[in-house]
């Protein structure tokens, strides 16, 4: 369908990085678009738009999710973590650390998803380095081949408490 | 002739990138993180069809809806840009058609931009796309290398009415002598799937135009600014120092950031033609259908070897298709020479005879992925050694130290054309038979395969030539520079700000050179920051390409650090009173025999803020070096690459077992950075052996354009990668001794697995020829499903 009418806004109240934003947004721009465009949070990226990648994933009222997938509107309401609000908050200090001493990231574009997801792995207790590989599936990354982040994430999650 | 010499720490220490930092942060800046304030915002019109006539483009519909600025087609940018060809003057013969920004009469491919529409967003430029009516005759479309060539195909271009853009002859030797007097002959066919490079930042350009001043600045995705530079003031009519790109965080490169491409030229055309700032960030199904494409070729292969196992010659035809055009600046042609020029290059034998036929079809440009023609060129090579290895009955490692290229050949003029002045096989097999255990592998094979499991084991030798000098592109009349530039300043700190001409897309380049820059002068790694990617701030020099960074943009630097280290301690000397030659520079501070003396911070102030201390002499504190090989075409790096696999004979699967890389490229200046770039190549390559097939319907409509179709490496695909160096002198010839590695994982990785999987399957009879590995061609090469 081509929109060639102008179709009305809607405002939403959504949470972002703990900060309640409140925003008019238009009902076919996706969640991505809004955190980077309108929020100014370019951590978050955009690498295919079709839920392949992961390089757009935050984590949506708890969960990780696909920012490109979901809509803005979608977000009225929610609860967003973004990469800025998960260094802010120190929570991925460790990841970071052991993704920077692996060199565990090459350009970077696919890291903000990867490490968000980590995080997510890592809470869910996974540390064998298969089930991390698996784990991680839904992450593409171009250019280290993987090992490296897997590497990376194991020796995070060894030295993470888990009942 | 400069000769390597000893460099200290921190050269050779793995340690993570400085600029890793602020990408695990998620506060990198790459293109499409800003928008230019009044900026307007581009989506393409591109071609539904793969062969067309343009009868005529209606954008009056797009040009009404409201928030569209302008839709631009080929007629409207012709007055300020001018059309390209992609020649090469090694390659006189080569049919380079003329080529527009966007299509002007006759669209040759599915995708290739035909009109731009500029709006004030991305969504209603999008929508007003869809309203561009263009009115289409279709003419038939050519697809398939093999139909491209039939006799009575329809001609893509009058100028080539077989469509045959260039045929490459190569003969040395006395190859049918060779193939008669042979104990054993093999001959296979390969054919290889189209492939690219899909870096996860897309390709973008933002471009602002100055009128007044006839002033372009240009922020774009790209691994080669100066190039760009270049071209767009020559296209564009506008003088190279008033244009100035420049380059942020680059989000992977792999040669799809090499190339000029129509689209990014035409928005540069836009900012001119509408005095805003145009700004493009390609999204990914347009990527699939307009990055470069690369490495569709169709071979067949003879190899001849005698009755003590060795290898007479080789015999290869390759049909190379480059879909629609002679790529832009750097042309199409250059894949094919690895192919002839690398073909048995580990290997001592006496003749060979290459044809390559470089052919037109109508899908997307072909360009310079990751490897160029090596992928091609080894897994054909190591096809074939494998091929002559089982007809002369003996083990295909042994059949290759039987034949490898040892010290006493070298250097070695092979019958491929190339000369190469230094490999180390040997030290590269030592290196392997200590890293793996063989036999044990063997044994495990051997007892996987009593008990059913489809097992196989390949090995083998691949050579990459990297650092390339200025011969090919210089001598051919292309503007591609082999050269690589540094300039360093010292801060009033005692800091260092080093301007290089490296390009930086995660690959630790720019690490390198920090590290290099802190040996040579002499001061902490933390004060060393390096600006790369702005031709207003950096020198001329060729940037990111074959494998060049380091080992010439390194060298550059080297050379810049100790002219600032001389003049540092000659300054020093001055102040000190002592002969300078007494002096040392260590870790930011002017030592004599008896200690430090004085900090380079204190040096610095003094000679920034009271030069009159220096008894008239002026500091300059800045001190440049500029590096192009030019002692030879390129330095080569050896090695063998390993590869266990399973095959699932029901499903056809395959499941990688194992990894090995073994390598070697002169000294390593970062072997952290080292290895990951070897892995993340080795990923790519493993993702063609098994995945990544950029398919077409026979009327050349693409089939894969989203990352759902083009299948890319997941995690849970790839084994570990293990990674050993083998160990050599550093290469002769110049300061650091570095060959290039950028490219190397991925030159013999699907080699190594094509060869595994049919070691694998030849117990049961089968064989495959195809790259990918698909599920459907294994069982096909089974017998089990028709092919
Ligand atoms: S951009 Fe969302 S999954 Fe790729
Ligand atoms: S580091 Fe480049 S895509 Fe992962």
């Amino acid at each position: 369908m081509i929109l060639t009418e102008p179709v009305a806004p809607v405002t939403i109240e959504t949470t972002v990085n703990g900060e309640t934003v409140r925003a008019v947004v238009s009902p076919r721009q996706s969640l991505a678009d809004f955190l980077r465009d309108d929020l100014g949070l370019t951590g978050t990226r955009i690498g295919c738009e079709h839920g392949v990648c992961g390089t757009c994933t935050v984590v949506f009222d708890g969960r990780t999710a696909r920012s490109c997938l979901l809509l803005a509107v979608q977000a009225d309401g929610a609860t967003i973590e973004t990469i800025e609000g998960a260094t802010r908050s120190g929570r991925l200090a460790s990841l970071q650390a052991a993704f920077r001493a692996r060199s565990a990231l090459q350009c970077g574009f696919c890291t903000a998803g990867v490490l968000l997801t980590a995080a997510e792995v890592i809470e869910e207790g996974v540390s064998d380095p298969t089930a991390l590989r698996h784990a991680l599936s839904g992450n593409l990354c171009r250019c280290t081949g993987y090992q490296a982040i897997v590497e990376a994430i194991a020796k995070v999650a060894a030295g993470t408490p888990h009942d | 002739m400069t000769e390597p010499v000893t460099i200290d720490a921190p050269v050779g220490v793995p340690l993570p990138t400085a600029r890793s930092a602020r990408l695990v942060n998620g506060a990198g800046r790459f293109v499409a993180d800003a928008r230019p304030a009044g900026g307007l915002e581009v989506a393409f019109v591109r071609s539904a069809h793969a062969s067309a006539r343009i009868l005529s483009i209606d954008a009056a519909a797009a040009r009404a809806m409201p928030g569209v600025a302008a839709v631009l087609t080929a007629a409207d940018l012709a007055p300020i840009l001018k059309s390209f060809r992609g020649t090469h003057g090694a390659f006189p013969d080569l049919v380079a058609p003329r080529q527009t920004a966007l299509a002007a009469d006759i669209v040759r491919w599915s995708g290739e931009p035909v009109a731009l529409v500029l709006a004030a967003s991305r969504a209603v430029a999008e929508d007003a796309a869809e309203l561009v009516e263009i009115d289409y005759d279709p003419l038939p479309a050519v697809a398939d290398p093999r139909a491209a060539v039939a006799e009575g195909a329809p001609a893509i271009h009058p100028e080539a009415p077989d469509n045959v853009a260039l045929t490459l002859i190569h003969e040395k030797g006395d190859v049918d002598a060779a193939f008669a007097q042979a104990a054993h002959v093999a001959e296979l066919a390969f054919s290889f799937g189209r492939v690219t490079g899909v870096p996860l930042e897309t390709r973008g350009i933002v471009a602002t135009y100055e009128a007044g001043e006839r002033r372009l600045t240009v922020s774009m995705s790209h691994q080669c600014p100066h190039q760009m530079n270049v071209e767009f003031a020559g296209l564009l009519g506008l003088d190279v120092e008033k244009v100035r790109v420049s380059c942020l965080d680059v989000g992977g490169g792999f040669g799809v950031k090499q190339q000029l491409y129509g689209d990014e030229l035409a928005v540069c055309a836009a900012a001119m033609l509408t005095g805003r700032p145009v700004r493009f960030i390609a999204d990914r199904l347009e990527s699939m259908v307009s990055d470069i494409h690369a490495r569709e070729h169709v071979v067949t292969g003879r190899i001849a070897v005698d009755g003590e196992g060795r290898i007479l010659a080789f015999d290869i035809d390759d049909l190379f298709a480059i879909g629609a055009y002679s790529q832009y600046p750097r042309s199409s042609a250059g894949e094919i020479r690895s192919v002839i020029g690398l073909a048995g290059a580990p290997y001592r034998f006496c003749a060979m005879r290459g044809r390559a036929r470089v052919v037109f079809q109508n899908k997307p440009p072909s360009g310079h992925y990751r490897g160029v023609g090596h992928p091609i060129g080894c897994a054909v090579t190591e096809g074939l050694v494998d091929a002559g290895a089982a007809a002369a009955g003996i083990d295909p490692l042994e059949f290759r130290r039987i034949n490898l290229l040892t010290a006493a050949d070298l250097p070695y003029a092979s019958p491929n054309g190339t000369t190469f002045p230094r490999l180390t096989f040997p030290q590269c097999l030592d290196a392997l038979e200590k890293a793996v255990d063989l036999p044990a592998v063997h044994r495990d094979v051997a007892a996987g395969r009593a008990e059913g499991r489809c097992l196989g084991l390949g090995i083998v030798a691949f050579v990459e030539q990297t650092s390339r000098g200025s011969g090919f592109y210089g001598d051919g009349g292309v503007a591609v520079s082999s050269r690589d530039s540094c300039t360093i300043r010292l801060e009033p700190t005692g800091g260092l700000r080093c301007l290089s001409s490296v390009t930086e897309q995660g690959q630790g380049s720019e690490m390198g050179v920090t590290q290099i820059v802190a040996a040579a002068v002499g001061v902490p790694l933390e004060r060393v920051e390096v600006v790369t990617g702005d031709t207003a701030a950096t020198a001329q020099g060729g940037g990111t390409w074959g494998s060049r960074c380091l080992a010439i943009g390194g060298e550059a630097a080297w050379h810049a650090g100790r002219k600032l280290r001389t003049e540092i301690l000659e300054l020093a000397g001055s102040l000190l009173q002592a002969d300078p030659a007494t002096l040392r520079l260590m870790d930011g501070a002017i030592h004599d025999a008896s200690g430090a003396r004085m900090s380079l911070a204190d040096l610095a102030v003094t000679a920034h803020y009271r030069p009159h201390a220096f008894g008239g002499r002026h500091p300059q504190l800045v001190q440049s070096a500029d590096y192009s090989p030019l002692d030879g075409p390129f330095r080569a790096g050896s090695g063998f690459q390993l590869s266990l696999v399973e095959v699932d004979v029901e499903l056809g699967s395959v499941k990688l077992l194992r990894h090995v890389v073994v390598h070697e490229a002169g000294r390593i200046v970062n072997p952290l950075l080292a290895d990951e770039q070897i892995r993340g190549a080795v990923a790519q390559g493993l993702g063609s052996a098994l995945f990544e097939e950029l398919t077409f319907d026979a009327e050349g409509q693409p089939l894969a354009t989203t990352l759902a179709d083009y299948r890319l490496p997941e995690a849970s695909d790839l084994p570990d990668i293990e990674v050993v160096h083998a160990k050599a002198p550093p290469i002769p010839g110049s300061a650091l001794g570095a060959a290039g590695l950028g490219e190397a994982g991925t030159v013999g990785a699907a080699a190594a697995v094509f060869n595994a999987v049919n070691d694998a399957l030849a117990p049961y009879g089968g064989r495959v020829s195809a790259m990918p590995l698909t599920m459907g061609r294994i069982l096909a090469g089974l017998g089990r499903v028709k092919g």
